[in-house]
Parts: C-alpha cells; structure tokens; sequence
C-alpha cells in the first residue's frame, strides 16, 4: 500500500477523518453488536465437539457436512423458495405500486400505501394462523367450497410462497414506489415528441433507470424470505425443508443433542449466501446507477 | 435505495445475532444462594439422600427456609403438572414456585443451566428426555440424589450414583376424533387406508419433539425395524405422505379442536388427557395404543448441580416419587416410573390405573447407543421422508 495517493494530498482528508470519527459510536456498536456473534459464529462453526470425551477440536467437517445429504437440500429448498418470493413479488409490487403512481388519485395513493406499511411489517406466527384459519385444511375458505376434496394444499412450498408474498408484495411497493415518482414526466413527453413508443420509453428509459430499486427490492425480498422462520414454523413444519427451520431443530428440542456447531455452520452458509446475492447486486446496481447521475 | 441496503444489513445482522445468541437467556443479577440448610448443619448442595438431612422433616425445614423452587418446562397440561404443583404449594406452603417456559425442550433446560450458572434464575430440578440426561449427567451438570423410594425404581430406569432418574412415561398412541373418524385407526397399518387422507398428524417433528420421535420409532417396529433399525419408520411415513394421508399440521388441544388434526399420533398420556377437555366441546377423542407397534419412553429427572434452592430441589424429587406425586402423575394419564412398586404395596390409585390406555405384553427399551444411531438416520433422512 502506497502512502503517496492523491486524495491525501488535497487535505479533504482532514474533514474526512474527523467524519469518521463522529461515526465511532456507530462502528463501536456494529463490531460489538454484530462483530462478536459472528466471531462465535465461525469460531463455532469450525468447531467439533466429540460426544463422548467432551473435548472441543477445530474441523471443516461441520461445513463440509452442511453441504451434503438433507442439508444441502433444505438449502437449495430455501434458496428457491426465496428467490421465487424475490421475483413474484417484485414484480406484482412493481405493478401495483406503477398502477397507485399513474392513477395520480391522492386518496387511492394514501391508502395502498399505508396498507402496505402495515401489511409488509405482518409477519411470523399471527400470519401463519390468519392464513390456517382462512385456507388451511379446516379453514373457512376450504371448508365453505370443499377444496380440500380437491388436491388443495396450504402446507406445501407452493402455499409457504403464497404466504410470504402476503409481506413480500407490500414491502416491493413501499420500496419501488418512490423510485417510480422519480422518473420525470418530462422524460416520457421528451420520449414521445422524438416518436418513441410506450414499449421503447420503458425499454429505453423507465427500466434502466428503476433497474437499481428494482434490483434493490429483489434483494430485500430475498433476505426477507430467507431469513423468515416463525410464520413457516408455524404452517408447514418440517415438510418444507428450510434452512432456518433446520437450525432450530440442531438447537432446540427433545430430540437431537450436540448438533450446535451444525447449526452455527449452517448460518455460516445462510450469511455466505446472503453475501453472494449481495455481491451480485452491487455491481449491478454501480452500473445501472450511472442513469441516475 | 440506501434505506433498503441498510435495512437489508439490519436483517443479515439480526439473522446473525439470532443465529449465535439463541441460547442466552435474559437474566436478573447474579446472586449466589444463600447455603442451603447449612443451619441443619448439612449443606443441601452436597446432600445426597433426604437421610443426610437428619430426615424428611428437616429437609422441609431446609426447603422452608430457601423459600423458593424455580422450575422450567412443565407445562401444565402434561402429565398433570399443573396439579402436581399445585399439590406441592398446597403441602408445602412456605415454598413458592417460580414457573418458567412451560413450553421449553429438553435442549432449553440444558442450556439454562449452563447459561445462568450462579444465578437465582437458574431451574433447581429439571424434567427432560432421557438422553438429554444422559448428556447432561456425562458434562458433570447435576447433583446426585437418591430419593426415599429409590430401590423401588427399575435398574434401568435411573443413573447408578442418582444423577438422574425417570420419572414418568408413556406408550405412542393413535388418537381420533371418533365423531367426525369413523373406525378410528388401531394399528400403523391402518393408518395407510384410503380414509384416512389428509387426517394423520404427530405432536411436532420427530427431529425436535419427544413424541414425534417415538412415533417413528414405534412405525419402524411395526413395519419391521428394530431398536437398531429406525429407517423402516422413515419409510412409512414416506409411505404416508406418498399416499396423501400424512398431515404436517403439529398437534395441540387447538388443532384438534378445530378438526385441523382429527388423527394425531403421540403419547398416550396426551391423548388420553385431551379426551375429557375434548368431550366439553363436543368431540370424541378416542385413543388407542397401535397394536402393530408399542414403544414406550420415560422422561427423567436431575438435580442441577448448581441449583439456587438445593433443599427445595430436593424436597421436589421427594416429592414427585412418594405415593402423592407418583398417583397424580397416574391421575394425569402418565405412567408413573413407580407404578409396578405402587401396584405390589397397595398404594396406587387404582380409579386412575383404570382409566389408563390399555397395553399387552411388556416394554422393552432401546439403548442409549441405538437412540443415538436411530437420531442421527432421523435427523439426515426426516426432511426428505416429507418433504414436497
């Protein structure tokens, strides 16, 4: 690392230094709040525990183990889970938020987006228990039209998917709504006057621009639905293998003992994972961002 | 944009700390107890038999003097613990009980005491699975006691030095709502007609709960497993579910009520409790012990090591396995460790043995290796046995 870079030279560096030192309570807090559980967490992680001596050696094979057989699979499962909530509920958000923005109607507006305020922050056991009593197997809905003499299941991966668009598509509106505002009606008119088509505005103009919020809700929608525990606890139990439901069972229960360090090297994963959806929407969002400058 | 990223970070770290910190329990001030009945002469933390005390009374004159039981994870509607404390305070009025978590697992308790070491907060007794005392009893966390009626428990049922003894249990069985069931199923075999679609529940998943375990447990014995062979039991519920008829609604009094698990597998005790709340509603809980597969587990109790209220911890143990405890135990379906000794001297009650699911033949035990094995096919092979 050179000492000779330009930036230090132009004595902005002073200000910034001092910036960074206001910001010192904030880095105090995330390294004590986030940095000490993640240190146990990888200390843990690669950790083994031999049942019978009771002593502890350092090993990938709580790691290696997390990606294979049953675990692997409820990670995948989780993934697809999450990545399905991700894209269906961007894009119904993002056309409900579009249809609340061009209806320009003030009170329609408020209310969607109070709704929506409201209804992305409904989560874990009330959910789970207000979907079971309205479609669940002796539900309301599935008593009053007989569906479950059909093949009509709540319980399943696609019904789970159901569940969280509930909180899914509310959060993608709240987040895609300003982005919308943002997209200047001059921009349209200018669009129109040199001939452009509604498609060729939108593929042109609209979509590049929206591409780092839409992303942006994406990946908030996958987060959420990755991480979400209480609400699939609740409806499904193990019949949806999931990754959080899977380190629960590690951690808690009558049933399974030592299995700890399993559950810290599964959230090993979940936070690699996390990282990587991440990794794959920064430069994403670098580029498309230029449209914004 | 930036709200979305930070709120995204906000949820990466929450994931983290919930990951990391599930076991820290929140806690008063530690506070180190004061000597048990160290006024008897005798320090309660050390004492191993109610003899060491000078007898049963000074050991209620100790456990007077602590003043205080905190228990953890008994619910009050399994095995009639609610009445059992009840009991207690009843008898034993100078002893308040501290209740927590009724709901919490085995792996809960184990974890509170390791966590609140030291602390007034810590649970004195504890009532878990028996492997979970196994482990427990092997990392050196609980005291050893040996009760009055202590010869009077089964070898198999206790740890030799009184680390840790059963204290109640039960057979798997097959409960149904009679009214809206027509035959109710009597046997795991049964379980896979036609009918039964969509209708057949467990207490919990078998990789977390007690029961649920035993259930498939109990499915591999039917289905030609053995203690050393659980894999069959994966298979009939891969069975189940192919065939429509597994339900993954997890049992409660609730569920049931509201039809949501009309067939429900789990311990007769549960089953046979949830019949008299479940006729004040109209329904007609049936239980019925499956004759193609009986599978019986007791649960154990320990001493905690460093137990706030030694004396009262004791006088807890004493008290579960005098006839009293023993018979309410009895009273609330369960089969009380001593219900064999009690039979022999005339001290059960017999209205309640009566009413007890009726089982032939006698139970025989997996041993702790083969409970290891079985868990560890369960815990890889479970989620794709159901899943989809």
């Amino acid at each position: 690392m050179t000492t000779d870079g330009g930036t230090a030279a132009r004595g902005g560096s002073r200000t910034r230094s001092k910036g960074w030192l206001a910001a010192l309570p904030l880095l105090a807090f995330v390294a004590l709040a986030f940095g000490i559980p993640a240190i146990a967490l990888l200390f843990g992680a690669f950790t083994v525990k031999d049942p019978k001596t009771l002593t502890s050696s350092f090993s990938t094979s709580n790691l290696t183990e997390s990606l294979q057989g049953n675990y692997l699979n409820t990670l995948i499962s989780s993934v697809q889970l999450s990545a399905v909530v991700a894209v269906l509920g961007a894009i119904l958000g993002t056309f409900l938020a579009q249809a609340v923005v061009t209806s320009h109607s003030r009170a329609l507006r408020e209310s969607v987006l109070t709704a929506s305020g409201v209804l992305a922050n409904f989560g874990g056991v009330p959910l789970a228990f207000a979907w079971i009593a309205t479609l669940g197997n002796a539900g309301v809905i599935t008593k009053a039209f007989g569906l479950a003499d059909g093949s009509w299941s709540l319980y399943n991966f696609w019904g789970l998917a159901l569940v969280y668009m509930y909180f899914s598509v509310p959060l993608m509106v709240l987040t895609v709504v300003p982005a919308l505002d943002g997209l200047k009606p001059q921009w349209r008119e200018a669009a129109g006057n040199n001939g452009a088509t509604t498609w060729q505005y939108w593929r042109h103009v609209g979509i590049p621009v929206l591409t780092p919020s839409l992303l942006g809700g994406v990946v908030l929608l996958f987060g959420g639905a990755f991480a979400a525990y209480a609400t699939a606890r609740a409806m499904v139990g193990s019949t949806v293998p999931l990754v959080t439901l899977q380190i629960a069972d590690a951690l808690t229960g009558n049933v399974l003992i030592g299995h700890e360090n399993m559950a810290l090297a599964l959230s090993l994963d979940m936070i690699v994972i996390a990282g990587l959806v991440m990794a794959v929407y920064l430069p994403l969002q670098k580029r498309s961002s230029r449209w914004l400058r | 944009m930036i709200a979305s990223r930070i709120r995204f970070a906000g949820l990466a770290a929450f994931l983290l700390v919930g990951a990391t910190a599930c076991g820290a329990a929140p806690s008063t001030t530690a506070a180190p107890a004061a000597s048990g009945g160290s006024a008897a002469g005798v320090d309660a933390r050390t004492a191993t038999s109610a003899a060491d005390f000078g007898g049963l009374d000074k050991l209620v004159e100790a456990a007077n003097k602590e003043g205080k039981l905190h228990v953890i994870a008994l619910p009050p509607d399994w095995a009639n613990y609610g009445k059992i404390i009840a009991a207690f305070k009843a008898k034993y009025p100078g002893i308040e009980i501290e209740e927590e978590t009724p709901d919490a697992a085995s792996a809960d308790e184990i974890n509170a005491v390791k966590t609140r070491k030291g602390q007034d907060r810590a649970p004195d007794v504890l009532d878990v699975a028996q492997s979970f005392a196994i482990s427990g009893a092997a990392e050196g966390l609980f005291a050893p006691y040996k009760v009055q009626t202590w010869d009077k428990i089964p070898e198999n049922q206790k740890e030799a030095t009184g680390l840790w003894f059963n204290d109640y249990g039960g057979y798997v069985s097959i409960g149904c709502d009679a009214k809206k069931i027509t035959t109710c199923p009597t046997s795991f075999a049964d379980l896979l007609k036609p009918e039964y679609k969509g209708k057949v529940a467990m207490n919990g998943n078998p990789t977390q709960s007690g029961s649920a375990f035993a259930g498939v447990f109990a499915a591999a014995l039917a289905n030609g497993g053995s203690f050393d062979d659980i894999q069959p039991g994966l298979d009939f519920f891969k069975k189940l579910k192919a065939a429509g008829n597994f339900n993954p609604v997890e049992t409660t009094p609730a569920t049931i009520e509201k039809g949501e698990t009309q067939i429900s597998i789990d311990w007769d005790y549960n089953n046979a409790a949830y019949a008299p709340k479940m006729a004040e509603k109209g329904l007609d809980w049936k239980t019925n012990i499956p004759s193609d597969g009986k599978f019986l587990q007791l649960y154990a109790q320990a001493i905690n090591k460093d137990a706030p209220h030694p004396a009262a911890a004791r006088l807890w143990q004493e008290f579960l396995y005098s006839a009293e405890g023993q018979n309410l135990y009895l009273a609330g379906f369960a089969r009380p460790v001593l219900l064999p000794a009690m039979k022999a001297d005339g001290t059960v009650d017999a209205a309640a043995e009566a009413n007890l699911p009726a089982v032939e033949g006698e139970p025989t035990f997996p041993t702790e290796e083969q409970n290891n094995k079985a868990k560890e096919v369960l815990a890889s092979g479970w989620g794709a046995a159901v899943a989809g």
